[in-house]
C-alpha cells in the first residue's frame, strides 16, 4: 500500500496513542514521544515498523504520541491511520480487516 | 556489601552505617543526644521583625544543619521563604533536614546549584526536585528516611539540627504554639515536635500571634528561641492535594472492595481492633467500606492511626473508632477537627513510629493498608522511585507501619502500560518480610510465610494467586519492560527505620 494523504488517529488520553501518518520520499521515519519511552520506546518502534511492513508500506512518516497504550491499542490506531491515508477508504472491506 | 533484601550497598557510600539485616531491631541500649540551650534573660523578648534579622541573631553559618516540617504539604511557604533569605545572605554548604519535601519545593534546585544546599535528608522527593536529584545534581547522596526513622535519627544525633525553622499556625509571643488555631491551620504538629525538642535553636514562623498562653501547647515556650511574624505561612487547602481524592474509578473501588473482604474475613476483625489507612483513592474507599461492615457487624475499633482524613473523622463521630492518634492531618477537615475533638489526640513522630523508643504506636497496630508504586516477587515494596527510576515519592510511615499484625498493600496490577507487580522493584523501601497481603483488582497474593492467613482466607470467595502468577498476569498485559539504565553514581541512600541501609538510588541515564 502507498501512503498518499496525511492522516491522524487516536487521542492524547492516557492509555491511548495518537498517530500522525503521512507520505515519505524514501523509507520509514518514526518519531515516538512516549510516557513510557525508557521502558517501551524500542518496543513501540518495532511494533509500528511491523504493522507497516505487514501492510507492505515501504515509505511513510509516523509521529506517535503515546500515553502508555497497550499493543492492541497501538495496532488499532495504526491500522485506522493507514486506511485513512491510502485515499481509498471506501474500498476497505472493514468486515475482513484483521 | 549485599544486604538481606539482596541489594548492594557500595562501601564508598556506606560510611559508618550498617546494612539492613532484618525488621527486628537488636534492642540494645541507645544513648540519646541533647540540644544546647541558651537560657533566656528575664526581660528578653523572642519576637524578631523578619527572617533576615533572625538569621543574623542565630549566627547561621556555612556548614550548619537546618530543619523544617512538612505539615503544610503542598501548601508550604516556609521552606522556600527561609531558603531564599539564607541564600541572599551568602551562606553555603548547608544540610537541610526537613521531615519531607513536596512539589512546591522545586526552588531548592536553584539553591543546590549555587552551593547553598550540599546535603539533604528527607522522607519525600517529588517533581522537579526529584528529577534534578535523580539526574545527579547533588555531589553527596540524599539520605531518605521514614518518619519513624527520622525521629530515631534526631534522638540519636544522626541528624544534629543547629536551627529548626518551624511554621506554626499560631503562637503566643513566648512560643507556645499549635496547629489548630490561626489563619492557616495544619492540625497536628507531630513531626515538628521532634525538631522543637532536639534542635539547638528553634525559630517559629507564624501568621497568627495569640494572647499568652496559647493552648493547646503542641510546641512549648521552653524550647523556642525566636518568633517571626509573616503575612502568610502557607495554604491550608494545599494540605489535601494529591492525598484525598474521592474515587469513582471502578478499578480502585474493586481493589477497595477486596481489601475490605480481606480485613473482614481475617481474625483481626473483632471488637477493639486497630487500623491505619493511607492516602489515595483506594485507601479512602477502604475506610468507607470498612465503616459499613463495622456498623452491620457491631464492631468498634480501639484506635485509628497515621495521616488522618475526613472519612476517619466520620468513623470517630459515629463511635466506630474510639480514639484517633494523629501525627499528621491529610485534609483541612481533619486539621480543624483536631482542635475540637477530644478523642483525636496529637502524637509526635517518635510516639507514632520510632523503633528506638520504649514503644511506638505502630507496634500496637492490627491492620494497616498501604499503597505501592511497585511490589516484587519477594513482596518488597517501592514507594519512592517511578518506573523510570526517577525519585517521585515519599517513604512517609510506610516501612514503620508495615510491621502491623496484618500489612496489606493495595495496588492496581498495571497502571497504563506500567506493571505494578514486577520481578524486582527499582528501590526497596519496605522489606517483603513485613508485608503480608497484596491486593489487586483481580485478586490477592499472600506472603507464603503467613500460612495462617492463607488458611483463614482460602475458600472465602476471595481470588487468591501466588505473587509469581500476579506478576505474570501483569506482564501479560503490558509486555516486559526494558530495564532502566543507570549511571554508577549513588544519588540517594535509603535507610530502614532503624538506620541500617536497605537500598540505594542511582543516577538515571539520560
Amino acid at each position: 500500500m502507498e501512503i498518499i494523504n496525511q492522516s491522524t488517529s487516536g487521542t492524547l488520553e492516557s492509555s491511548d496513542i495518537q498517530i500522525i501518518l503521512g507520505p515519505n520520499k524514501q523509507g520509514i521515519d518514526i518519531d515516538i514521544r512516549s510516557s513510557v519511552q525508557k521502558q517501551f520506546g524500542e518496543h513501540i518502534d518495532m511494533l509500528i515498523r511491523k504493522i507497516l511492513s505487514d501492510k507492505m508500506i515501504e515509505n511513510a512518516k509516523v509521529l506517535a504520541v503515546d500515553n502508555g497504550a497497550l499493543d492492541c491499542t497501538i495496532q488499532a490506531r495504526m491500522e485506522t491511520a493507514i486506511y485513512r491515508s491510502i485515499g481509498e477508504n471506501q474500498r476497505v472491506d472493514w468486515g475482513v480487516v484483521e | 556489601m549485599i544486604n538481606r533484601v539482596k541489594r548492594e550497598i557500595p562501601e564508598e557510600v556506606r560510611g559508618n552505617n550498617k546494612v539492613f539485616t532484618g525488621v527486628h531491631t537488636d534492642c540494645k541500649v541507645v544513648q540519646r543526644t541533647a540540644p544546647k540551650v541558651r537560657p533566656i534573660k528575664l526581660d528578653e523578648e523572642k519576637w524578631v521583625a523578619s527572617i533576615e534579622e533572625v538569621i543574623d541573631k542565630l549566627n547561621l553559618s556555612d556548614g550548619m544543619t537546618i530543619s523544617f516540617h512538612h505539615h503544610f504539604r503542598e501548601g508550604d511557604y516556609i521552606i522556600n521563604l527561609v531558603m531564599e533569605a539564607i541564600a541572599k545572605k551568602g551562606i553555603k554548604n548547608l544540610t537541610i533536614a526537613p521531615s519531607s519535601l513536596t512539589n512546591v519545593h522545586a526552588p531548592l534546585v536553584h539553591h543546590i546549584k549555587t552551593g547553598v544546599i550540599t546535603n539533604m535528608t528527607t522522607s519525600g522527593l517529588r517533581g522537579e526536585l526529584g528529577e534534578a536529584i535523580s539526574n545527579g545534581i547533588m555531589k553527596e547522596p540524599v539520605r531518605l528516611r521514614s518518619h519513624g526513622g527520622r525521629a530515631r535519627a534526631i534522638e540519636s544525633g544522626d541528624i544534629k539540627i543547629d536551627v529548626a525553622f518551624l511554621g506554626v499556625p499560631s503562637t503566643d509571643l513566648y512560643g507556645n504554639a499549635n496547629g489548630v488555631k490561626g489563619k492557616t491551620i495544619c492540625g497536628s504538629l507531630g513531626y515538628a515536635q521532634m525538631d522543637a525538642k532536639y534542635a539547638d535553636q528553634v525559630v517559629l514562623l507564624t501568621d497568627t500571634i495569640l494572647p499568652y498562653p496559647n493552648t493547646p501547647i503542641s510546641i512549648a515556650q521552653t524550647d523556642v528561641d525566636y518568633i517571626v511574624e509573616l503575612d502568610k505561612i502557607g495554604d491550608s487547602d494545599g494540605i489535601g492535594i494529591g492525598a484525598t481524592r474521592f474515587t469513582t474509578n471502578p478499578k480502585e473501588l474493586q481493589i477497595a472492595e477486596l481489601v475490605k473482604e480481606v480485613i473482614t474475613k481475617s481474625v483481626y476483625f473483632k471488637n477493639g481492633f486497630s487500623f491505619q489507612t493511607g492516602t489515595g483513592g483506594a485507601a479512602l474507599a477502604v475506610t468507607r467500606f470498612l465503616a459499613e461492615e463495622m456498623k452491620s457487624n457491631n464492631i468498634k475499633a480501639s484506635f485509628a492511626l497515621g495521616g488522618i482524613t475526613k472519612p476517619m473523622l466520620t468513623m470517630l463521630e459515629e463511635n466506630l473508632v474510639d480514639t484517633i492518634l494523629d501525627v499528621q492531618d491529610f485534609d483541612k477537615e481533619a486539621a480543624i477537627s483536631l482542635g475540637k475533638q477530644e478523642r483525636q489526640i496529637e502524637i509526635s513522630a517518635s510516639y507514632y513510629a520510632d523503633p528506638h523508643n520504649k514503644g511506638a504506636a505502630v507496634n500496637q497496630l492490627d491492620v494497616v493498608i498501604l499503597s505501592a508504586l511497585e511490589v516484587d516477587k519477594d513482596f518488597n515494596v517501592n514507594v519512592m522511585t517511578g518506573s523510570d527510576g526517577v525519585l517521585r515519592g515519599a517513604i512517609g510511615g510506610h516501612c514503620d507501619a508495615a510491621n502491623a499484625k496484618m500489612t496489606i498493600i493495595s495496588a492496581p496490577l498495571v497502571r497504563g502500560r506500567i506493571p505494578t507487580i514486577v520481578d524486582r522493584v527499582n528501590t526497596v523501601i519496605t522489606p517483603g518480610e513485613s508485608v503480608d497481603v497484596i491486593v489487586t483488582e483481580i485478586g490477592i497474593a499472600i506472603n507464603p510465610k503467613r500460612r495462617d492467613l492463607i488458611a483463614s482466607l482460602s475458600d472465602q470467595g476471595i481470588p487468591i494467586y501466588t505473587i509469581d502468577a500476579l506478576q505474570e498476569k501483569a506482564y501479560g498485559i503490558t509486555g516486559k519492560p526494558k530495564p532502566i539504565e543507570y549511571e554508577d553514581k549513588v544519588v540517594a541512600l535509603v535507610e530502614y527505620r532503624d538506620g541500617t541501609l536497605i537500598d540505594k538510588v542511582l543516577q538515571v541515564k539520560q
